[in-house]
């Protein structure tokens, strides 16, 4: 039973991942939909980054807007990704601590 | 760097590409590991096989669905509710993929298709900020490598997490949760230091995600965010710079 959820899980998910790879091959877009797929990405990046961020920890929603923050600013300072990433677990660490 | 990539041999551009896509892989590395450990404990917890769960990671290939998944089997819930409800969480992907596959749209099959199957929220956004190896010779080897590193830092920490359990402490891991979104944050601000404009298509996307996760499903809003966040791109981006 679970091997059968399993694969159904992985086919709807499969799926929808391969659909736009034959799509694009076929189809020639306008230009504005290239532009709306092109500034997918950063819309993505705001969806993926709130509201998920205050259930890094969920009684404490403040501790992942503090990360976040933290993450920002190290980014804004144009630190290496890994640094970034880095400094946000070690907030968040040493204020759960 | 393209410069130096042509001189090179068909060889060693495509060595560079490959240590190029597993080093821009590695954050999403420390940001999977704990959580694909996380999900193998609680997979285990929930009556799953070692091998059950490791296939899962195998198949299916996304944390959030993985969770939510291990958990309703946990409680018992029907295969077909499970499998729909796996399909709207994981919809986002096929938004993404649309806009990865239309950067790749004058690479073969070949390669679109197995590069498609490793989207996830990380791969996606980790390959979409790299978007000029698109255009470079043995630039699909950058986004494999990329994806294969991601993919194997997750199926081996769901095996992990399946055998060994709780091998992290619980207030190092719950500090990593922050990882993945420290990670989303170093991506976007580069791009929102150098244009202003993409800083505002993110806040649109977040508040839109905010404002329909009180009606719909997380995964929906994911979807609606995404969606017209990056509609107000065609208005706010006049035209391609590349």
């Amino acid at each position: 039973m679970i091997l059968f959820i399993i694969l159904g899980m992985s086919l709807v998910t499969m799926i929808p991942r391969m659909l736009p790879a034959y799509i694009v091959d076929k189809v020639h877009f306008p230009e504005w939909i290239n532009r709306w797929l092109n500034a997918i990405p950063y819309a993505a990046l705001g969806a993926l980054i709130f509201p998920g961020i205050l259930t890094v920890k969920p009684d404490q929603p403040h501790l992942g807007l503090i990360g976040g923050a933290v993450a920002v600013i190290l980014a804004f300072l144009g630190l290496n990704i890994i640094l970034v990433v880095i400094g946000a677990i070690a907030t968040v660490f040493l204020l759960t601590f | 760097m393209s410069l130096k990539a042509v001189v090179k041999t068909e060889e060693s551009a495509r060595l560079y590409m490959i240590q190029k896509g597993v080093s821009r892989g590695i954050p999403i590395m420390l940001g999977y590991l704990p959580v694909a450990l996380t999900y193998g404990v609680l997979a285990k917890q929930a009556g799953m096989t070692i091998l059950e769960i490791t296939l899962m990671s195998v198949l299916v290939f996304a944390g959030a669905s993985q969770f939510m998944g291990a958990g309703m089997i946990a409680i018992g819930t029907g295969a077909i509710e499970i499998i729909i409800a796996t399909f709207v969480l994981n919809f986002r992907h096929f938004v993404m993929s649309f806009s990865f596959m239309n950067r790749l749209r004058f690479i073969g099959l070949q390669w679109k298709v197995p590069l498609s199957l490793g989207l996830t929220d990380e791969t996606f956004s980790v390959a979409s900020m790299h978007t000029e190896e698109a255009k470079q010779e043995k630039g699909m080897y950058f986004y494999a490598a990329l994806m294969i590193t991601a993919y194997s830092a997750w199926v081996a920490g769901s095996f992990l997490g399946g055998v060994l359990g709780d091998i992290i402490p619980a207030v190092l891991s719950q500090s990593m949760g922050i990882a993945l979104y420290a990670m989303f944050i170093g991506l976007l601000l580069p791009s929102v230091r150098k244009e202003m404009r993409v800083g505002l298509i993110a806040v649109i996307a977040m508040l839109i995600n905010v404002f329909s996760s009180q009606f719909v499903s997380d995964g929906w809003a994911i979807v609606f965010g995404t969606l017209i966040g990056g509609l107000c791109g065609v208005f706010l981006q006049k035209g391609e710079k590349q």
